[in-house]
């Protein structure tokens, strides 16, 4: 069964439709690559399935959930970490996890056994009492994506979690992403990385607010007669986006 | 005369050593790369250059000028356009534009032939407030405003992160022309991929350069036997080959698994065979030349290596 289904969703903003009659699914387990350019419509889209932003119209369905009349419940059973913000930089490591733990409802006793399990699996234990700020950037990203699925959640959309970092902490990151999605967690990711992009198992491609493309990588190199995902993304996107992209920071959106 | 030299210069922030005793040089109308991830201390190399920070040690000339005694004399030949945006939001497309001409002494009129490739698209949203316009646009302008007083030298810091793949093709094409025009070029990026765009490229890593040369040069020291293995089971597929005792690193690369031999030799052959004992039917393995990320990570991987050494 789908655990992410979109039928027809659509979301304006004034006169400017940011996302228009998008229709997809996810499955249960996938790692789900959600590509375009800037001012596609991707983050616009994605409040709108972690129930931060209601849709104009259309429908969604996240881990079973309605995101019109649910969202609390949206919230509560997805894990979510964008490349902004995702930890509190001046609380140590230990703080973090105990402040997210009781966020997302654990017991003391859950959070305890938690935090000594992430801080095994992640080397940190070294450096738990060490405020965020002081720790390097790819530690930060670790940890942050840890703490996205503290509490078991079946999804976890990541927003951009790599970026800027260095290119062998970028693959340790993706070994945590595969390790989750082993264990059953379905995993909704955006990258400007095209390379990643090839390591996902689906992929969509954004293009002016419409999903342009969806299949896995190597179907769609195919389909394109390419070799890399960087070229057909260069395909879809190249010429709508740049006008896309004006309108949406015009119409607010993005 | 190199238009830009540098000696030894360090620069820490308490106990962060920031950049760490680094020496180059950038040829007259070279397009060259700093490529390196966040914390990699590139920022802080360039601000030292366009006189913004005082070195701690070492010394620096950009354009035949000391960048601290000389930096008035400095300044106005030299174009910077920093990572973060750095344009007047509240202020329109145009009066940004005339804000930096005027800044330096010079009109839009004056230059207009240098940035005009850049600013044409920006055109038709003259009147919109800088800070309204998409991430793409806004780099335009930002590159634009870098310009449009004819710098001799153009230093843009990390111009392509968090842009879409289209725009950041659609940048170096206008570096590119830029080039042509006869600027020097210094620019730093995080994406590998760019370095190929280079005419040469500095790494970065932890405040040290771990290497400076032409992109295919830097290729061409990968010395160890480099395969690219397919399967259909890709984590289980890095896991197994991990797991084989030759191993010197293996990192997932695109569509394939790019696997180094500890070993001066390695035959693919062994591999293939390791691979379908361990149930892979349908791996694939072929030795192919290092690419410069492949490089940088070996590089990374020995600094780290040498810093536990160190302990």
């Amino acid at each position: 069964m789908a655990i992410i289904e979109v039928n027809r969703l659509t979301r304006a903003f004034g006169d400017f439709i940011a996302v228009k009659e998008v229709t997809f699914s996810v499955e249960r387990g996938e790692i789900f690559g959600f590509l375009g350019a800037n001012g596609a419509g991707k983050t616009t889209c994605i409040r709108m399935l972690i129930g931060l932003l209601a849709p104009t119209s259309g429908e969604a369905r996240v881990a079973g959930f309605d995101v019109y009349t649910q969202p609390e419940q949206i919230k509560r059973n997805i894990g979510y970490m964008s490349q902004r913000f995702s930890l509190y930089e001046d609380l140590t490591v230990r703080e973090n996890i105990r402040f997210y733990g009781g966020i997302y409802g654990l017991s003391n006793r859950a959070i305890k056994e938690k935090t000594a399990e992430l801080l095994e699996e992640l080397g940190l234990t070294g450096v738990r009492d060490e405020r965020i700020r002081s720790l390097p950037l790819g530690w930060r990203q670790k940890l942050a994506f840890s703490v996205a699925i503290l509490h078991d959640p079946e999804i976890v959309f990541l927003d951009e979690p790599t970026g800027g970092v260095d290119p062998i902490i970028r693959r340790q990151f993706w070994d945590l992403i595969y390790e989750a999605s082993a264990q059953g967690v379905t995993v909704f990711v955006t990258t400007h990385y095209m390379d990643e992009a090839e390591y996902c198992d689906r992929v969509s491609i954004m293009v002016d607010g419409r999903i342009e493309a969806i299949g896995p990588p190597g179907e769609l190199k195919r389909k394109f007669g390419v070799d890399t995902m960087n070229e057909v993304f260069l395909r879809l996107a190249r010429g709508g986006a740049e006008t896309a992209a004006e309108t949406a920071a015009q119409g607010g959106g993005g | 005369m190199d238009a830009v030299v540098v000696r030894d210069i360090a620069k820490s922030f308490g106990a962060v050593r920031a950049v760490v005793g680094v020496s180059f040089s950038v040829r007259e109308g070279e397009l060259f790369g700093f490529i390196g991830p966040d914390g990699a201390g590139k920022t802080t190399l360039f601000r030292m250059l366009v006189t913004l920070l005082l070195p701690d040690a070492g010394e620096a000339f950009v354009d035949g000028l000391h960048v601290v005694n000389d930096y008035r004399r400095l300044r106005p030949r030299l174009g910077y356009m920093p990572g973060r945006f750095s344009l007047y939001p509240d202020l329109s497309v145009e009066e940004n534009l005339k804000f930096f001409a005027s800044v330096f002494g010079t009109t839009v009129e004056e230059n207009y032939d240098l940035v005009k490739g850049i600013y044409a698209p920006l055109e038709p949203f003259k009147d919109r407030a800088a800070g309204k316009l998409s991430g793409g646009m806004k780099q335009k302008l930002a590159l634009s405003c870098a310009l449009i007083h004819r710098p001799r030298v153009l230093f843009l810091d990390e111009p392509t992160t968090g842009v879409d793949a289209v725009s950041r093709q659609e940048f170096w094409e206008m570096l590119g022309r830029l080039k042509a025009s006869g600027i020097t070029i210094v620019v730093s990026t995080p994406y590998m991929d760019e370095a190929r765009l280079c005419d040469r490229v500095a790494l970065m890593q932890g405040g040290r350069l771990l290497s400076v040369d032409t992109p295919d040069r830097i290729e061409a020291t990968y010395d160890r036997p480099l395969f690219a293995a397919r399967g259909s089971d890709r984590y289980r597929l890095l896991k197994a080959l991990r797991a084989y005792p030759h191993a010197f690193s293996v990192y997932a690369f695109g569509d394939s698994i790019h696997y180094t031999d500890a070993r001066e030799t390695a035959d693919p052959d062994e591999l293939r065979q390791y691979l379908r004992a361990r149930g892979f039917e349908d791996a694939e393995v072929e030795p192919i030349r290092a690419g410069i990320e492949d490089v940088f990570m070996a590089l990374m991987q020995a600094q780290e290596e040498a810093h536990d050494g160190h302990h």
